[in-house]
C-alpha cells in the first residue's frame, strides 16, 4: 500500500494534458509588468524612478518588514511607469513597468550551465541569499523561504519535506521540473538541509509521476540524507498538513506550523529556486509556468520571465480559443480566477488553465440532501455543510467552535457536493468574520 | 480583452455526482429485490409498485404546483426513491386506495409539510408505512404467499410470515425447534420465498444492491453494518442462553426488514447522521431497537419503528457527537 493521507480526499481527473511537454524558453517579452507585492506579506518598496535603466537581476523594490521579498526585474530595459495595476489576486497594486531593451543581466549572475554540486555558503549565507535573491515558495503560497529557514528559538528541525505532488488537476510544471532539472533540485534540497541543520529529507511524489519518481530516486542514491517517496494518487496530498501525514504519519496541531512536529515542507520548484540563487546567485526572476487547457492547441511548460503578460503565454500555447470562459491561475481545485489575460505572471503563478465557457460556468445551486459526502471528503474532518449552514445565519461564534478556521479551503467539499452547493464561498465568508472577530477580541 | 471572462471564487471544477443520478444510483440498488417480488409475488408487486411511485411523484408534482406554488422538483428523482421503498415496505396484494394513502402521508406530510427534499426530519416512505399499518393493521398484516410469478394481485394466497409464526408460536407454548419446521429453510429465506413485505424478503437480492452502492459510492458502509452486526450480536446472546425460546441470529437477520431497513431506509440521506461516528452509534441503537421489539414487544417486526425512533435522535447526534478533527488534541514534544 502506497502512502498517503488517511481522512478524506478526492481525486478529481487529472488532464495532465502537458506531460510530456519539455520545458522550452518564453522569448521576452517587448514589455513587463511587475507587481511589488508578488509574496505572502507587505509589499516591498518600489527603489527604481520611472526612466531608470535597468538590468535583468537588478533589485527593484526591497523588502520591506521581516514578512517580505525582493523584487527583480526580469528583464533589461527602461522603467516607463510606476503605476497601479489590478493583479492575479485581483487587487489592485503598485507595479514597476519596464520596456525591454535587449537583455543583459547583471554580472554576478553566472549564466553557465554547468551543474555545482559543490555548497560553499554557511547556513547563515544561504538564508541571506534567500532573502536577496527574493525566493518565495513557488508551490503557490508565496511564503518568503528565507523566514522558513530560519528557525525561531526554542524549536527544532528534524526533517525537511520536499513537496513534488502535484496534486491539483492539470499542473505539470514540479513534475516537468522534476525530470529536467533533478539533479539541480537535489542540490537545492542539500542546500535547505545544510541551512536548517538537518540530516534527513523526504521527497514526496504521487504515483502518477512514475518518470519522474524513478529519475529523482537513482540520483537521489548519491545524496546523502534524501529520500525519494511514492505517494498514493489524493487531492489535496500538496498541502502541507496532509503531506506530513502521509510522509511520517504526524498530525500538526490545529493552528500550529509544521515546526511544531519538526518539519519544514519546501516545494521542489523552490528547491530549483533555491539551487539558481545559491550556487549561480540567481535572483528569482523568472519561473516554470504550465499553460494548458482542452480547447489550447499547443498546451505547454514554459520558463517565464516574471511580468510576462498572460496573454503572451497564451499566444505561446497557440492561443486563445474562441469559446474560453475562464483563465485561471493556479490549479482548477485552488486558483484564482483571472479577470482579463492582460495580467502579468507573477512567483507564486505555477500555471494557467484555459476553461471553455461551458465549464466555467457554475451549476444551479439544489437543496442539500444532508448526504455527508462534504464531510466524507474533507482532510480535516470538518463538517462543511454546518459551517456553510453558520455562515449563512451569521452564526460566526458557533462555526469559530466548530474549527471554521481550521479549514485550508482546498475545495473538496465544494467539488463533490451533489447539489452544487457553494460550501467554500460561504466557508470562506465565516473564516474571515470568525478570523476578525478574534483579532478585535484580542486587541481589547 | 473584448470578451469577458467569468471570475468566481475555487473550485472551478464540480464533480460529476449530482442529486439526480445518487436518487437513480439507488433506484438501481433496488432493482434486484423488486425483480425477485416480482418473481416469487407476481403481478401483485408490479401493481404495488406502480401505484406507490406513481402518486408519491403525483402528490409531489401537485403539492409544488397548486398548494406551495414553488418550482417543481419531482426530477430529482427523490419522490421516485420514496415511491419505490414505501411500495417496498408493503404486501404485494394491497389495496390500491391504501397504497394511495400512504404515498400521500409519505408526501404531503411526511416530506413537503416540513419543506421537501432535505429538510424532513423522518424517514418519508417509513412514515407512509407505519401510518397505514396502524390505519389498516388486517390488510397490512396479510402477507401473500410467496406463490410463483403468475400469482394473480386480488386472489393471493396469504399467510403469516416467519416472524409472526415465531412470534404467535412462541406465544403458544411452542418451542423453536418445533417451529422451525413451520417456517422456511435458511437457504429459502435467503433468497427471499418466504411471506413478507414485498421488497424485503430477499437478503441475497439487497445484499448485491448495497454491495453496488457502497461501489458506486452512493452510501458508505457504517449504517447498514452497524445495524446487521448489533442484531446479529444481540441476538446470538439471547440464542445461546435460551435457545428454545429465540429465533437464531441467521434466522433474525434473513427475515422482516431488517436487510432492507439496514441497507435502504436507515442509510436514507436526509434522516440518518453526517459522521462516521454518529452513524455507529445510530446503526447500533437501530439495531438494539429492533431486536426489543421483537422479542418483547407486541409487534412481531420493529425495523420501522426502530428507524423511526431514531430519526428524531438524528439532529441531536448531529450536534453532540463530532468527528475528531485532523490535528485535534495531538500532542507531540
Amino acid at each position: 500500500m502506497l502512502k498517503t493521507f488517511p481522512i478524506g480526499g478526492i481525486h478529481p481527473p487529472e488532464h495532465k494534458l502537458t506531460a510530456n511537454q519539455p520545458i522550452s524558453y518564453l522569448p521576452v517579452p517587448a514589455s513587463v509588468t511587475i507587481p511589488v507585492s508578488q509574496h505572502l506579506g507587505a509589499p516591498a518598496t518600489v527603489i527604481v524612478a520611472k526612466g531608470d535603466y535597468v538590468r535583468t537581476g537588478q533589485v527593484i523594490a526591497t523588502s520591506k518588514g521581516f514578512v517580505s521579498a525582493n523584487i527583480h526585474s526580469s528583464v533589461s530595459g527602461k522603467v516607463s511607469k510606476i503605476d497601479t495595476i489590478i493583479d492575479s489576486s485581483g487587487y489592485k497594486q503598485t507595479a514597476v513597468y519596464i520596456d525591454v531593451e535587449g537583455d543583459e543581466w547583471i554580472e554576478s549572475i553566472n549564466k553557465s550551465s554547468e551543474i555545482l554540486t559543490e555548497i560553499k555558503l554557511s547556513p547563515e549565507e544561504i538564508t541571506k541569499r534567500c532573502l536577496e535573491t527574493g525566493i518565495v515558495g513557488l508551490g503557490g503560497a508565496t511564503f518568503p523561504t528565507y523566514i522558513k529557514l530560519t528557525i525561531p528559538a526554542g524549536k527544532k528541525c528534524n526533517l525537511l519535506i520536499i513537496n513534488g505532488v502535484e496534486c491539483e488537476p492539470y499542473l505539470t510544471s514540479d513534475h516537468r521540473l522534476m525530470l529536467e532539472k533533478g539533479e539541480e533540485i537535489l542540490i537545492g534540497v542539500s542546500i535547505l538541509m545544510k541551512a536548517l541543520k538537518v540530516e534527513r529529507a523526504m521527497i514526496g511524489i504521487e504515483e502518477n509521476k512514475p518518470d519522474a519518481i524513478d529519475h529523482l530516486t537513482k540520483l537521489a542514491s548519491s545524496f546523502k540524507g534524501i529520500t525519494v517517496h511514492a505517494l498514493k494518487v489524493k487531492y489535496p496530498q500538496g498541502a502541507e498538513k496532509q503531506l506530513i501525514k502521509a510522509l511520517i504519519n504526524r498530525e500538526v496541531p490545529s493552528g500550529h506550523l509544521p515546526l511544531d512536529v519538526g518539519a519544514v515542507v519546501q516545494n521542489v520548484g523552490t528547491a530549483f529556486a533555491v539551487y539558481e540563487a545559491v550556487q549561480k546567485n540567481k535572483p528569482l526572476f523568472e519561473r516554470v509556468v504550465t499553460i494548458t487547457g482542452n480547447g489550447l492547441a499547443k498546451p505547454g511548460n514554459f520558463v517565464v520571465r516574471i511580468g510576462t503578460p498572460v496573454s503572451d503565454l497564451i499566444e505561446a500555447a497557440g492561443g486563445m480559443p474562441g469559446d474560453t470562459g475562464k483563465i485561471i491561475s493556479g490549479g482548477p481545485m485552488m486558483g484564482k480566477a483571472l479577470r482579463n489575460a492582460d495580467v502579468p505572471v507573477v512567483k507564486g503563478m505555477s500555471g494557467l488553465v484555459v476553461m471553455p465557457l461551458e465549464e466555467s460556468e457554475r451549476l444551479e445551486v439544489q437543496p442539500c440532501i444532508r448526504c455527508a459526502k462534504c464531510c466524507t471528503v474533507c482532510p480535516l474532518n470538518l463538517e462543511p455543510y454546518l459551517l456553510m449552514k453558520l455562515a449563512e445565519k451569521g452564526l460566526f461564534e458557533k462555526a469559530e467552535e466548530e474549527r471554521i478556521t481550521d479549514c485550508m479551503e482546498c475545495g473538496s467539499c465544494s467539488y463533490c457536493c451533489p447539489s452544487d452547493r457553494p460550501l467554500l464561498d460561504y466557508i470562506r465568508l465565516g473564516k474571515s468574520t470568525v478570523i476578525k472577530m478574534a483579532r478585535e477580541r484580542n486587541t481589547k | 480583452m473584448s470578451n469577458l471572462l467569468n471570475i468566481s471564487p475555487s473550485p472551478h471544477i464540480h464533480g460529476e455526482e449530482t442529486t439526480r443520478k445518487l436518487m437513480l444510483g439507488v433506484v438501481l440498488a433496488l432493482m434486484p429485490a423488486l425483480l425477485t417480488s416480482v418473481i416469487y409475488f407476481g403481478a401483485g408487486a408490479l401493481i404495488v409498485v406502480a401505484t406507490s411511485v406513481s402518486s408519491c411523484i403525483l402528490f409531489e408534482y401537485l403539492l409544488q404546483r397548486f398548494v406551495l406554488k414553488k418550482p417543481i422538483s419531482i426530477t430529482d428523482g427523490s419522490a421516485l426513491v420514496t415511491g419505490l421503498l414505501l411500495a417496498f415496505n408493503l404486501p404485494s396484494n394491497l389495496p390500491v386506495f391504501i397504497i394511495v394513502i400512504g404515498s400521500f402521508v409519505a408526501i404531503a406530510v411526511a416530506k413537503m409539510t416540513f419543506g421537501g427534499l432535505g429538510n424532513n426530519p423522518f424517514n418519508p416512505a417509513l412514515v407512509g408505512r407505519v401510518f397505514i399499518l396502524i390505519s389498516f393493521p388486517v390488510q397490512m398484516t396479510n402477507w401473500p404467499v410467496p406463490a410463483g410469478i403468475k400469482t394473480g394481485y386480488a386472489d393471493a394466497i396469504t399467510g403469516a410470515t416467519p416472524l409472526a409464526i415465531i412470534k404467535e408460536g412462541l406465544k403458544n407454548g411452542e418451542s423453536i425447534s418445533q417451529l422451525m419446521h413451520k417456517v422456511p429453510t435458511t437457504v429459502q429465506m435467503f433468497l427471499g420465498k418466504m411471506g413478507g413485505s414485498m421488497g424485503e424478503v430477499a437478503a441475497l437480492a439487497l445484499l448485491i444492491g448495497f454491495v453496488y452502492m457502497l461501489y458506486r459510492k452512493i452510501i458508505t458502509w457504517h449504517i447498514p453494518v452497524s445495524i446487521i452486526g448489533t442484531v446479529a450480536i444481540f441476538t446470538t446472546i439471547l440464542w445461546l442462553r435460551h435457545p428454545e425460546s429465540n429465533a437464531s441470529p441467521v434466522f433474525h437477520l434473513l427475515t422482516g426488514g431488517v436487510m432492507l431497513g439496514a441497507i435502504f431506509m436507515a442509510t436514507d440521506y436526509v434522516t440518518s447522521p453526517m459522521n462516521p461516528k454518529a452513524m455507529i452509534i445510530y446503526g447500533c441503537c437501530i439495531g438494539i431497537l429492533t431486536v426489543v421489539i421483537r422479542v418483547w414487544g407486541a409487534y412481531p417486526e420493529g425495523v420501522s419503528f426502530a428507524i423511526l425512533i431514531m430519526n428524531a435522535f438524528v439532529p441531536l447526534m448531529n450536534a453532540y457527537i463530532k468527528p475528531k478533527r485532523f490535528g485535534e488534541e495531538v500532542k507531540y514534544g
